[in-house]
């Protein structure tokens, strides 16, 4: 018998990315009892009663409606400052181009831990604090040098004559870059929201830091099953599987463009 | 390409420039300042000079924090590159098994951070996990909580299982974009498997790779979120990584002048071995033209 042996990797690696997850989507349908007193491969006592609490009380569900607002918030906001940048630097050579570019990227290299304090006093003194765009304006830090990176990338793809033709035909530059220019590059844009979407999602330092009470993201929130009389693990399994969810999502829209994303537009 | 020098073009890069410069100058420099004060309190400071820097370069802690943070990212680097590139080589090259291959394998990759330290949280538990679970079944006495060396195991299975995905999704792309007749070529010659990978598949990947290594470097450098939930830096201070530390320092005990330091010299370290990094790539990337 012919064993296909990248078959066997493949499924062994998926394997060992799935079981993790697998583990939390169980605990997530169990009750406490049963997650504590026996040891169980599958919910035998299957209850939807976690996702529940989780669904019908505001202090948990706003959660995930604050995080959703700042993620939002966050994309349209990078990609807005990064596409004119990103154009700038892939057709232009201009004074210091290269150090600003190298400038960009620092900032995607800088620790959220070394920003979270002066972040908090920042945002608190203009007023800001405890808000959704705080948070949005504060992911920009690496969001926008990263939206930038990939973007420049996909445009550096698209050759220089159709600009060049485009302003012939009497196109102005922002009339080429909405009707011809952006469509060129959509995929590059869907991966740059998508990466946009992903680092803000996944952050938790900062938006804990800059929220209390209104804009609190859902991983924040998480926290709070550690109650006096111990934690209540159904509950945490249950909003960490719906934490995945949006997450899955927006991969299977860029599933296709998803390697390439990951490159940085660079291959 | 060749550029147009264009002045103008300054004026494209100015959002970007205004944005950026409010949301990382600003508090730089608010963290440099506090680098060089001192203060008893009620916002009252004065000039402390270098002393914080000084204190910081001859404390064992830091030391300590930055030795821990670079053996993590060695290994991991060390596990994560290798691996990554032998899934990406045998990932199925096209069709419905790719694509399913391509999401699942992302899924990791947009967990929240702190989910992502919660579920290793639980599947290491000895009394409610499946890993801890099975090992402990086995005879291995295995508790993450209590042991140095089971706590690192598992941060770092845990880093592999989070970003292995991420090399592997690189690489695969720049497999993808080999042409098939390199590979014909190479049959017709009768090279062997290893020296397709080393003379043409490797090569051609080189370029992604040194994003691969160059964004888990980084990122590895700053984890945070993970191993403080798993094991919150313990035991002891066995995982306490440079964020870890610093985060303590900063937020939790309020120590700002000898906290800025730290992350000044934090920050100049990422800095320096990230430009080694660029500089490599971008000389790769023209080199390809």
């Amino acid at each position: 018998m012919k064993i296909n042996s990248r078959a066997v990797v493949m499924t062994l690696y998926l394997l060992f990315l799935l079981l993790p997850i697998y583990w939390l989507l169980n605990m997530s349908l169990k009750t406490n009892t049963e997650i504590l007193n026996s040891f169980t491969l599958w919910p035998r006592d299957l209850t939807l009663a976690n996702y529940a609490t989780i669904l019908t009380d505001p202090a948990w569900y706003m959660g995930y409606v604050n995080s959703l607002i700042y993620v939002c918030l966050n994309t349209v906001i990078s990609l807005a400052v990064a596409l004119p940048a990103a154009y700038a630097f892939s057709r232009y050579s201009f004074m210091g181009d290269k150090h600003l570019f190298f400038w960009l990227l620092t900032n995607r290299m800088a620790p959220p831990a070394v920003f979270a304090l002066p972040f908090f006093q920042l945002y608190s003194s203009v007023g800001l604090f405890d808000t959704h765009i705080a948070v949005a304006l504060a992911h920009c830090l690496f969001n926008v040098p990263l939206a930038v990176w990939i973007l420049e990338g996909f445009m550096r793809g698209v050759p220089k004559e159709i600009d060049e033709t485009a302003y012939i035909d009497g196109y102005s530059f922002g009339r080429f870059f909405v009707k011809i220019f952006m469509p060129l590059i959509a995929s590059g844009i869907g991966v740059a929201a998508f990466f946009c979407f992903m680092f803000s999602w996944v952050e938790l330092l900062l938006s804990r830091t800059l929220t209390t009470v209104d804009a609190k993201p859902i991983a924040a929130i998480m926290t709070r099953t550690q109650g006096a009389s111990g934690i209540d693990w159904g509950v945490l399994a249950a909003a960490g599987v719906l934490t995945i969810v949006p997450g899955a999502l927006v991969i299977y829209f860029v599933r296709n463009y998803i390697a390439k994303g990951f490159a940085l537009g660079r291959v | 390409m060749e550029k147009t020098v264009n002045q103008k073009a300054w004026f494209l890069v100015l959002p970007v420039l205004i944005l950026v410069a409010f949301s990382a100058v600003i508090p730089l420099m608010t963290v440099v300042n506090y680098s060089v004060q001192d203060t008893f309190g009620n916002n009252q400071f004065f000039w402390a000079g270098l002393e914080w820097f000084d204190e910081m370069l001859h404390s064992e802690r830091m030391w300590d924090a930055l030795g821990r943070q670079l053996l993590f990212s060695g290994i991991i680097l060390a596990i994560e590159i290798p691996l990554g590139v032998f899934v990406a080589l045998n990932m199925p090259k096209s069709g419905f098994w790719s694509s399913l291959c391509l999401v699942l394998m992302s899924l990791p990759l947009l967990i929240p951070w702190n989910v992502v330290g919660t579920i290793w949280q639980i599947f290491g538990r000895v009394d409610i996990g499946l890993l801890g679970h099975t090992l402990d079944a086995l005879g291995i006495d295995y508790n993450y909580t209590q042991d140095t060396l089971a706590a690192w195991v598992t941060i770092v299975v845990m880093d592999v299982w989070h970003w292995t995905s991420l090399v592997a999704l690189l690489a695969f792309a720049g497999l993808k974009s080999i042409p098939d007749a390199f590979y014909q070529a190479a049959k017709i010659d009768q090279a062997s498997r290893w020296k397709v990978f080393r003379y043409i598949e490797l090569p051609k990947m080189m370029g992604v790779l040194m994003i691969a290594i160059l964004l888990r470097f980084m990122d590895s450098f700053m984890i945070y979120t993970e191993p403080f939930v798993v094991t919150g830096g313990g035991p002891g201070n066995a995982t306490t990584l440079l964020s870890i530390d610093l985060v303590k320092m900063a937020l939790g005990q309020f120590d700002l002048g000898p906290a800025a330091a730290f992350s000044i010299m934090y920050f100049l370290v990422i800095l320096l071995i990230s430009w080694v990094f660029y500089t490599v790539m971008t000389t790769i990337d023209r080199r390809e033209g």
